[in-house]
């Protein structure tokens, strides 16, 4: 298949994803600049960070006068589940030369690395398959740096009651709902979203990392005892 | 000086994006490494997903179980589950939501 192709199969892929981001790229720009930030910062803040909660925050504890190195934290922890769609995503990227590595890593998020390690996964015999990845990383890349400035220049344009910051949990939702059927992954899945709620106080958002370890704790319970046969 | 902590926040981010796919050596990898890591987005977004449903913005678990988002929740789920379509999941959540929001108001 030629590189546009993929590319485009990458953006097709993700689309269905992108619903949240439009609105939630908007709250950001609005949040920005309503604690204190220049539009020229907030939206540099879209482009260098590129993470939709970790800027969110950011942006509200500076605010608060939180110290930076609190901030910086908080940032850290927030972004450490990338560290494990990076080990997956590494089984698929080692061949890439450095520049496609650092290029990928940058546009790597939730959404992008959930439909392209499946395509990849699949298709890891074309040479060519990372073009996947770009092609969902783009979009997304994209469409939140559009979505910080329409927050910037136009302000909250989508009415709050519409509750379309519930699209972000059902995004999710869509991305594992087929895992249900599966035990295994159901008591994953169980033990994580549990674990988040009662360790969700905890400081420095550390809440998402932590319980995905207890999770993947269990995950290698499973492996190690129930499916040697398999 | 808020430059430069935009600045250091990026490269943090970067960095747990970028460090991963530049460290590990996948064929360093055994299988069990492999397989736990199949389990990574069942790990993962379940901890984003629960408390964006079942606590309010304060962190607090909302009061009733008839709450319009956990109800839509749960419809999502079971078309998700028999449909098995990404779109379909989302809207099936989002428009029962807002007929929640208009009943139960």
């Amino acid at each position: 298949m030629k590189n546009l192709t993929i590319f485009q199969k990458g953006f097709l892929d993700v689309l269905p994803l992108t619903i949240p981001v439009v609105p939630f790229g908007i709250i950001y720009g609005v949040i920005g600049t309503e604690m204190g930030f220049t539009p020229l910062m907030t939206f540099v803040m879209s482009f260098i960070i590129f993470a939709g909660s970790s800027q969110i925050a950011f942006a509200q504890l500076f605010f608060t006068g939180a110290s930076p190195w609190l901030i910086i934290s908080s940032v850290a922890a927030i972004n450490s589940r990338h560290l494990l769609y990076g080990a997956v995503l590494s089984q698929h990227l080692s061949k890439l030369n450095l520049q496609w590595r650092i290029l990928l890593s940058y546009l790597m998020t939730d959404q992008a690395f959930s439909v392209s390690s499946i395509y990849l996964k699949k298709n890891k015999n074309k040479f060519n398959c990372h073009f996947h990845l770009l092609g969902s990383g783009f979009t997304l890349w994209f469409l939140w740096q559009l979505s910080t400035l329409i927050g910037i220049f136009l302000g909250n344009i989508v009415p709050e009651q519409l509750g379309l910051t519930f699209t972000i949990p059902l995004t999710f939702l869509a991305l594992i709902v087929s895992e249900l059927r599966k035990i295994d992954h159901l008591i994953v899945i169980l033990v994580s979203g549990t674990c988040s709620l009662i360790i969700y106080n905890f400081p420095y958002k550390i809440y998402i990392i932590v319980s995905s370890f207890v999770a993947l704790t269990i995950s290698y319970f499973f492996i190690n005892h129930f499916k040697k046969n398999i | 000086m808020v430059w430069l902590w935009i600045l250091i926040a990026g490269i943090v981010t970067f960095l747990t994006r970028f460090s991963m796919i530049a460290l590990i050596n996948p064929k360093k990898l055994n299988n069990n490494t492999k397989k736990v890591l199949t389990y990574v987005p069942s790990a993962v977004f379940p901890a984003i997903i629960f408390p964006a449903v079942f606590l309010d913005k304060q962190g607090l678990f909302l009061s009733s179980i008839n709450h319009p988002q956990i109800l839509a929740f749960f419809i999502a789920i079971i078309v998700g589950y028999f449909l098995k379509n990404i779109i379909l999941t989302i809207l099936s959540g989002l428009i029962s939501y807002w007929m929640f929001i208009f009943w139960l108001s």
